[in-house]
């Protein structure tokens, strides 16, 4: 299944500048994480940006699935849903 | 165990160096200032890493043309640039610093670089915030925990929690190799202390006889200390020289008992700092840049008026070095990694600021000069 990933500036150096990428991702309604793991394996380095060894997501990054905020990475991402990684606006 | 003394690397060019470049490692950024030989004119180059905060940048001294770059970005995890043209380009580790997955810790930024021994081209060491030691066997692309210290059953003892430690976070720094032994290293910890191992690090002890710790209950502890840094005595790698957070402090080895080496800095100054910097050939002579470690700990140079000190007789005694440093009104310090020395024979010295300025000094810190300002705050300013 293909999903789209808004992608913000800081973390485009890893998809060659592009504000969204397409990546396809296997199974039925894969996990957030499992979006996430396809997405290092199309663009490596990216992942560690944005979780840290323990497999949280970082204190400022924020993923949107469709309109809303889920930091859950074992969450199911439902077919078609859109996705947005946010580098959190935290203190101007 | 005694090892043969032998010259230091650094003591072995007593030859003028045909220029000098410093690499700038900023809250904002990387910059590089380079001289000819001559050291009167200075040219100001970068940024790179734009908007990345990059806590230190080393050159790998084997090879003369890798250099390593420890980046984070406030958003972003931490990693390390690699270049292995001299910085021309760079290209992110493919492996960062990281801790074991399921041990539950979380590397915030690589604080420190150490290429390896001369005899094993490729290493590398980094400590980081939390402290921890990683060493890569690539040049860097890959880097992997040193077991023997990240899981050492007595590592959360000597460093308590990750939350503990300096207002910046807790640090694994001055990590030392012997340029005699590639086995027989030191690593210090703001907090936790000095650390040394004989067998490459699979296991260590501390060594912190001597040390004060006036900020703990019990003074005279085995480890708990908090060393800002640590560095090898020019050609003489048993002379540890060692500005803590609570004095300055000598060991010649095999003794395990640091000297009190701050009784003769002044006592409207102190003796607390952040950097220590021995001269590149006499282990007798080291710089230091004390700020104002009184009241609520202010962290600038005491009384808004800026000075190194240095010694020539090993610590005995200390001049304070401030020509052409502002006289009043400057209220900014010098970060540990932040002073560094050329190797001149008569050393060049310089220091970044907490306000962006670059200062060097041409005749072993006499006089000094402003090289560069207006950049963002300087973490580490290291001489290649």
């Amino acid at each position: 299944m293909d999903y789209r990933v808004a992608i913000p500036s800081p973390l485009r150096s890893y998809c060659a500048g592009a504000a969204m990428v397409t990546i396809f991702c296997a199974g039925e309604t894969p996990t957030l994480g499992d979006v996430l793991a396809a997405l290092e394996s199309a663009h490596p380095g990216i992942r560690f940006r944005m979780q840290d060894e323990q497999g949280r997501l970082r204190p400022h990054i924020k993923v949107f699935v469709d309109a809303d905020v889920e930091r859950n990475l074992a969450a199911r991402v439902p077919r078609g849903a859109g996705i947005m990684i946010v580098a959190a606006l935290s203190g101007g | 165990m005694v090892r043969t003394a032998t010259k230091h690397p650094a003591a072995k060019r007593v030859d003028a160096p045909k220029r000098v470049r410093l690499l700038i490692a900023t809250r904002k950024g990387l910059w590089t200032l380079s001289a000819d030989g001559a050291r009167r004119t200075w040219k100001l180059t970068g940024p790179q890493f734009l908007g990345h905060i990059v806590h230190h940048a080393m050159l790998d001294p084997r090879d003369g043309k890798t250099l390593l770059a420890a980046a984070r970005t406030g958003h972003l995890g931490p990693t390390v640039f690699r270049s292995i043209d001299n910085g021309k380009t760079w290209k992110e580790a493919t492996t960062p610093p990281a801790f074991e997955p399921g041990s539950g810790r979380v590397v915030d930024h690589t604080f420190w670089l150490t290429p390896g021994h001369a005899s094993q081209p490729g290493v590398w060491f980094a400590g980081t915030s939390p402290q921890g030691l990683f060493r890569s066997d690539d040049g860097g692309a890959n880097w992997k925990g040193v077991a023997g210290f990240n899981a050492h059953p007595q590592r959360k003892a000597w460093c308590g929690g990750d939350q503990d430690g300096t207002p910046d976070g807790p640090k694994l720094h001055s990590i030392l190799v012997d340029p005699r032994d590639a086995a027989h290293m030191y690593i210090s910890m703001s907090s936790g202390g000095t650390f040394e191992s004989n067998d490459g690090g699979a296991d260590w002890h501390p060594l912190n006889q001597g040390v004060r710790a006036d900020f703990q209950p019990n003074p005279d502890l085995e480890f708990g200390h908090d060393p800002h840094c640590v560095r090898f005595a020019a050609g003489n790698p048993d002379r540890l020289y060692q500005q803590n957070h609570c004095g300055l402090f000598r060991l010649d080895r095999p003794q395990t008992r640091w000297q009190d080496i701050g009784g003769g800095m002044p006592k409207s100054v102190g003796y607390v700092g952040f950097p220590m910097v021995p001269h590149p050939h006499d282990a007798n002579t080291a710089w230091i840049f004390p700020m104002d470690g009184t009241d609520v700990w202010p962290r600038i140079s005491p009384g808004g008026k800026p000075a190194a000190y240095r010694t020539r007789d090993g610590g005995k005694t200390w001049k304070r070095q401030a020509e052409g440093m502002p006289k009043a009104q400057a209220w900014w310090t010098v970060k540990r990694q932040a002073m560094t020395v050329d190797l001149f024979p008569a050393a060049g010295v310089y220091f970044g600021t907490t306000s962006g300025e670059v200062w060097g000094s041409r005749d072993e810190g006499r006089s000094w000069k402003c090289l560069a300002a207006h950049l963002p705050h300087i973490y580490a300013v290291e001489s290649v």
